[in-house]
């Protein structure tokens, strides 16, 4: 069901844990939906992730989409990391199941999430922080 | 402990035992014969489905002409839900069941529902049982079934369909009574005289057959509509040439499964030790479903914090093969219907692991599982947010 790169990230997930003194922390989905990402970074004076740990409660699509999505951003520029899609990281992973789209809808968003704490941090004003999609079958909300 | 493989998802399917497949082979072979033929290759073909027939209902406690073939449990299912249904809409069109059944039954009632059929589904109690009391209740003068699993298929609780019979024949004794055993038939003591119900469901592949064999007892004189028209095979109730190697098969299947009942102590054993060691081992651990009153081979619990489908990924990399009622796991990305009537929060759903053994498993398999498992739950938890929080309300 899952390419090898799926499962390569799933079993070897790059950039787990947790960073002390990240300035950016964003956190996405409810334990109710069956997933939740948790998306630390760490960006300097130049606007650019020079660290991104996460920690994800979720299935194997939600965990690799989230190790594969911090490849991508680590060392990228905030704008950059801005403009990474979920997408790109069906891509990078060779593909999801259909019902496992939305685990890469919430790395994108997760990533967003962490970005959208840097600016409220910064007073710098933003429209990163969409709601919940309706992506799973047991959220409570209404869609 | 050395890397091994450990199936632990019987009630999913079980391994074709050699008796069994030695049994069938030759009905793949020279025993090609039609059953309804009247040549010698059809009388040996013939020979060979009567004697399973005879064999199968002596071992549940009927007769042989009570005993329907089909393809599957889903199939047994559906014929007589829908079978009896239709036959008896004339006298009304309530059907009484329950919240935690298979979902071969579940959408044949939701099928019915949509013809007009009214259906009743009870509420089980935390342990995912119902009470005789509780049925009876719920049938009415127009009640023309009532439908009720005798096994869950995920946390093990067994039904009591003996008295639940008896209550329903009291109240009304035209309703008929159904009980899908698929998951009971050779891990408990099932006879069908005993119980008193009108159809029973059964399928092979949960007692070591191959995929694609499965049973309907219909007691004499319940008449619901025929599965299939053709030539006259199963009493014109379902025809199509018989299925011979895999009848062969069932019965003896049925035969060593019924005549190792006591072998369950075994395995019942063995749940035991598996619960008892996961609860003490890991944490923020719950048992789903009793501890009396459980099938022999099924153990299934939620771990907080964690989600089932990585879990069930990280077992089968250690060889270990399981099933999990997450919705991550399901197309339908819905949490098991079972495990939120017996009152687990949505979040403990995607959590559980269920563990199904059997006589195919032994004492060193359950070392294995015991070893393998706690430390894979952590690693898990590690990565998880929600257990992040928890660690740091600890400190």
């Amino acid at each position: 069901m899952y390419s090898e790169k799926v499962m390569d990230h799933f079993a070897h997930p790059r950039n787990v844990g947790e960073i002390e003194d990240a300035n950016a922390v964003g956190e996405v989905g409810n334990a109710v939906c069956g997933d939740i990402m948790k998306m630390y970074m760490k960006i300097n004076d130049d606007q650019v992730i020079e660290d991104v740990k996460f920690k994800t409660f979720g299935c194997g699509a939600a965990i690799a989409t989230s190790s594969m999505a911090t490849e991508l951003i680590k060392g990228k520029t905030v704008d950059e990391a801005l403009k990474l899609t979920n997408k790109a990281v069906v891509e990078a992973l060779d593909g999801l199941p259909p019902q496992k789209i939305h685990c890469s809808v919430l790395a994108e968003e997760a990533v967003k999430a962490a970005i959208a704490n840097y600016y409220d941090k910064k007073g710098i004003k933003h429209d990163l922080l969409k709601d919940c999609d309706g992506h799973c079958a047991t959220c409570q909300k209404q869609h | 402990m050395e890397d091994r493989f450990v199936y632990a998802d019987n009630a999913a399917t079980t391994k074709t035992s050699p008796e069994v497949l030695q049994a069938m082979l030759p009905y793949f072979g020279e025993g090609y014969g039609n059953p309804s033929s009247l040549h010698q290759k059809g009388r040996e073909a013939k020979k060979a489905i009567t004697e399973a027939r005879e064999k199968i209902a002596m071992l549940l406690g009927d007769k042989p002409n009570e005993i329907y073939f089909t393809s599957c449990g889903s199939e047994s299912d559906n014929w007589a839900i829908k079978g009896a249904a239709h036959a008896w809409s004339g006298r009304g069109k309530h059907i009484v069941s329950t919240k935690i059944e298979h979902h071969a039954v579940l959408h044949s009632l939701e099928a019915l529902e949509k013809e007009g059929f009214e259906v009743t589904y009870l509420d089980v109690d935390g342990d995912g049982r119902v009470t005789p009391e509780q049925v009876a209740a719920a049938v009415r003068d127009d009640t023309i079934l009532v439908e009720c699993m005798f096994a869950n298929n995920e946390v093990g609780t067994i039904e009591p369909i003996k008295e639940l019979t008896a209550a329903v024949k009291a109240k009304n004794p035209k309703t008929l009574v159904f009980t899908d055993a698929v998951q009971a038939v050779g891990n408990i003591p099932v006879n069908v005289a005993d119980l008193g119900v009108d159809m029973l469901a059964l399928s092979g592949h949960k007692i070591h057959t191959p995929k694609g064999i499965g049973v309907l007892y219909i007691k004499t004189g319940v008449r619901i509509l025929n599965l299939v028209d053709g030539g006259g095979q199963e009493r014109g109730k379902r025809g199509g040439t018989e299925n011979v190697a895999y009848i062969v098969g069932l019965a003896k299947a049925l035969e060593t499964a019924v005549g190792g009942l006591d072998e369950n102590r075994r395995v019942a054993a063995m749940r035991d030790r598996l619960i008892d060691g996961i609860l003490e081992k890991i944490p923020y651990a719950r048992l789903n479903g009793p501890r009396e009153g459980r099938l022999p081979g099924n153990v299934n619990i939620s771990f907080e914090f964690i989600e089932g489908e990585s879990l069930l990924l990280l077992l089968d990399m250690a060889g270990i093969c399981a099933s999990t009622g997450s919705a991550c796991s399901s197309t339908s990305l819905e949490p098991s219907h079972v495990l939120v009537s017996i009152g687990v929060p949505v979040e403990l759903a995607h959590g559980s692991l269920r563990l199904s053994i059997s006589r195919d498993t032994t004492d060193e398999d359950v070392d294995y599982i015991l070893e393998k498992l706690p430390p894979i739950v952590q690693r898990l938890r590690d990565m998880s947010p929600l257990y992040e929080e928890v660690k740091k309300n600890q400190k």
